[in-house]
């Protein structure tokens, strides 16, 4: 059985189809790649996923049990947490405020601790950021502070939404490099991307997502030398 | 900095216009000498100085001359005023342009020479007030102190009176005050000197006093000590009118610690607030009244638990239907609860149980081990505790789990939601507790005033609680307090200038806007949210630095 498994999703805004039936499956220690234009509904997945969004129609099960009509603080509790899309930290607050905050279901102050070095260990800049305001970190930063802070809920499945977005060459790098380590370290990764050369350096497998509906799919190597996928998104 | 002098003139072309000036003449600072309306005018052209040279050229010569002009500026739109009074009937628009009012900026020349007067008066108190610009702190403080000892005194002279009644006192009252009348000189010149030299001597009276040689734990005792027992004499020394006008001040604060929970940490703003106030006080009212509307003839401290309960289900009964909502629209939804509840205890339909537009009356006062808490003096106590024990579980509150849930909430709904708060859960939360806050002060307030009526829980009131957190400092609690005793303390202590109240009050909000926004005693993060420039410069100073070893 599939950790988690998406079966025929079919989700609207108002009158608006936005996923058309999108079936994938992601397997306990994966890091699978969901790639799409713009508004192809990749948020609109992991936003279903999480709770946030109520589908129409077809089901998300995690370890066989159905998500839909679980709600979303406790499908976080059940472990699967999503760093969402524009970083949105809690600019007001303390790196460390923030991290605090991704541990807010957790009732295990021992384990909330040794998490919170696990992350310090991952992005060394935010251990010597702790106390800094979020709002005042670099874009780089921030995204380091969403994935550690969505780390803090200790997660089985982390859904990541473009962790790329409006970073420089060098820092999508370091961030790639820590959804590695992420991973390794026993962590399972959904990770939606727009750098399709990128998340297929690093991820397992892959699906192409195409207004709202699941076009290919298929291991990272095939994906990259597939000759659509290399028109549309490798820009080659 | 004509402009800056053109602006201040025209606050004072509207303070005279509106009647404050006129109303404020009656008061004397210096009893037949110096009225409290010169005193706002003098103010004025001063500060019109200080402004304008705090606003300009780098060498003191230009910031001297700067501000002379800025103060002859505003005086000569004085002068104007004066000028176009004497020769243009106002009076047909403006109805306090009163002879008084030109009698006063002229002060009995005629209009031609006098308005050249004030032209040169401006221009000494620009220069004057620039002088204060351009002092060291060390030197403006005090003399800062200094002036508001000397206008406190006859501002607040009926106070000041009150607590000199005693026979005791006869001599002290005699010396400060003309019989009668206003302070006399020497009164205000000791005022003055002895809160100049107060704000000089504070540094060195930190030094010196009880805590300063005492290790800090043992310090912080101390003070509480004499905080306790200040607390405890206020009103016995105050009397009645003041203790009266703490118990109100005490109320707000319940209030306000309520509300903060709401909009301050939770962020959820809420115009309706004055509901849960009125089902607090409704409910003691019904369970207590001996009269014919009472239903239970309870004791007040068995009513108080049911009237924070009922206010509790209240609060989350409103909570449910505008859990959806966002910002403004928020505002107005809970605009209409409030509405809602003052339309249905004045209704008709509910006479029978809830009195309508007569109220409940006969609200007997609450009774402690035989002794009855009858008037103000004895309610300020209740009012204390109470606001006491709810500041501390507001703080408890804030520093909990779901205190930090709140702060998510106010920050990023979407976000807080992913991250596993339950929203419904903490929402509803921050309604029920924010509305049991303030179903305590309900309970007091009915058993203060002996009647609750539908007319008492105007719209009014939730505006005014939301200005004193506004004022105060959002998510902060001794900035509840500071905001009730600047909004709500002082208005009552100066009532008889009660008709300019909301005008005041207005500039205060607007100037609060403008020079503090993030209130007097802000919490921490919004003082970060609000300077955050200040802080980002030297820190992205940093990342540039980070950046360019990493680049290596
Ligand atoms: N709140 C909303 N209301 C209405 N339509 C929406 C909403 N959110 C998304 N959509 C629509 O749903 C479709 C899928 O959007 P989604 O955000 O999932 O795209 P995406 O693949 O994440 O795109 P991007 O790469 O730009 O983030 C789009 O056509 C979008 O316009
Ligand atoms: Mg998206």
């Amino acid at each position: 059985m599939a950790l988690l498994e998406l079966e025929d999703l079919h989700v609207y805004y108002g009158n608006i189809h936005a996923l058309k039936g999108v079936s994938l499956h992601v397997e306990a220690g994966e890091i699978v790649a969901l790639l799409g234009a713009n508004g192809a509904g990749k948020s609109t997945t992991l936003n279903t996923v999480s709770g946030l969004l109520r589908p129409r129609r077809g089901s998300v099960r995690l370890e066989g049990d159905d998500l839909i009509r679980v709600p979303p603080h406790r499908i976080v509790e059940r472990g699967v947490v999503q760093v969402p899309e524009g970083r949105r930290i809690f600019g007001q607050l303390t790196v460390l405020e923030n991290l605090e905050m991704g541990a807010f279901t957790r009732t295990d102050p021992q384990g909330v601790k040794e998490d919170l070095e696990r992350v310090f260990t991952l992005f060394p800049r935010l251990k010597e950021r702790a106390g800094q305001v979020a709002g005042t970190l670099s874009g780089g930063e921030q995204q380091m502070l969403a994935i550690g802070r969505a780390l803090m809920a200790r997660p089985r499945v982390l859904l990541m939404d473009e962790p790329s977005m409006g970073l420089a060459p060098l820092l999508v790098e370091q961030i790639f490099d820590a959804i590695q380590e992420i991973n390794r370290q026993g962590t399972t990764i959904l990770l939606v991307e727009q750098n399709a050369y990128m998340a297929l350096q690093v991820a397992h497998r892959g699906y192409v997502l195409q207004t709202g509906q699941v076009v290919l799919s298929g291991p990272a190597e095939q994906l990259r030398e597939n000759p659509e996928v290399k028109r549309a998104y490798l820009g080659g | 900095m004509w402009r800056v002098g053109l602006v201040f003139g025209a606050v004072a072309w509207f303070v005279s216009l509106a009647g404050l000036v006129e109303a404020l003449h009656a008061r004397w600072v210096v009893d037949g000498v110096f009225s409290a309306g010169q005193a706002l005018l003098v103010l004025l052209l001063a500060a019109s100085g200080w402004v304008g040279a705090r606003r300009s050229g780098a060498t003191l010569a230009a910031r001297l001359g700067a501000g002379t002009v800025a103060g002859a500026t505003a005086g000569f739109c004085l002068g104007l005023l004066a000028w176009l009074g004497a020769h243009v009937n106002l009076r047909a628009m403006f109805i306090n342009a009163s002879p008084v009012l030109f009698e006063l900026l002229l002060r009995g020349r005629p209009p031609e020479s006098g308005w050249a007067a004030n032209l040169l008066v401006g221009a000494a108190l620009g220069l004057a007030g620039s002088l204060v610009g351009v002092a060291p702190a060390g030197l403006v403080r005090p003399l800062l102190a200094g002036l508001a000892g000397a206008l406190g005194l006859g501002l607040f002279q009926d106070l000041v009176l009150l607590i000199l009644q005693p026979e005791a006192l006869t001599s002290v009252r005699e010396w400060l005050f003309v019989a009668g009348g206003g302070p006399t000189v020497q009164g205000v010149l000791a005022a003055a000197t002895a809160s100049a030299a107060g704000a000089g001597l504070r540094p060195a009276v930190k030094t010196l006093a009880p805590g300063a040689s005492l290790p800090p734990r043992a310090a912080q005792v101390v003070w509480s000590l004499v905080g306790v027992a200040l607390l405890a004499t206020l009103p016995v020394a105050g009397g009645p009118f003041v203790a009266q006008v703490l118990v109100i001040v005490g109320l707000y604060t319940l209030m306000g610690l309520g509300l903060n929970l709401e909009v301050g940490l939770a962020g959820l703003l809420d115009l309706g607030f004055v509901a849960f106030f009125a089902i607090g006080a409704y409910t003691v009212g019904l369970l207590t009244s001996t009269g014919e509307h009472g239903i239970a003839h309870w004791s007040f401290w068995a009513a108080v638990p049911v009237a924070v309960l009922v206010s509790l289900v209240a609060g989350v009964v409103l909570g449910i239907p505008v859990l959806g909502i966002r910002g403004d629209y928020l505002a107005i939804a809970t605009l209409g609860f409030g509405e809602i509840v003052r339309l249905l205890v004045l209704s008709d339909a509910l006479r029978p149980w809830l009195g309508g537009s007569q109220g409940v009356l006969a609200i007997p006062k609450p009774v402690v081990a035989g002794f009855e808490l009858s008037g103000p003096q004895h309610l300020y106590y209740l009012t204390v505790v109470a606001s006491a024990v709810v500041a501390y579980v507001a703080w408890r509150l804030q520093d909990s789990r779901l205190g930090r849930a709140w702060m998510a909430i106010r920050e990023d709904e979407d976000v807080a939601e992913a991250l596993g708060i339950n929203l419904v859960s903490v929402k509803l939360l921050a309604y029920g507790l924010g509305a049991a806050f303030a179903g305590v002060g309900g309970a007091i307030f009915a058993v203060m005033v002996g009647s609750v009526f539908p007319h008492s829980f105007q719209l009014l009131i939730s505006i005014q609680v939301l200005a004193l957190i506004i004022v105060g400092g959002m998510g902060s609690i001794p900035g509840v307090l500071v905001g009730s005793a600047v909004l709500i303390g002082l208005p009552e202590l100066l009532r008889e200038f009660g008709e300019f109240r909301f005008l005041v009050y207005g500039a205060a909000l607007v100037a609060m806007m403008l020079l503090r926004p993030e209130g007097l005693l802000p919490a921490a993060a919004q003082r970060r949210e609000l300077h955050a420039e200040v802080e980002a410069e030297p820190q992205s100073a940093q990342l540039a630095a980070g950046t360019a070893t990493e680049g290596r």
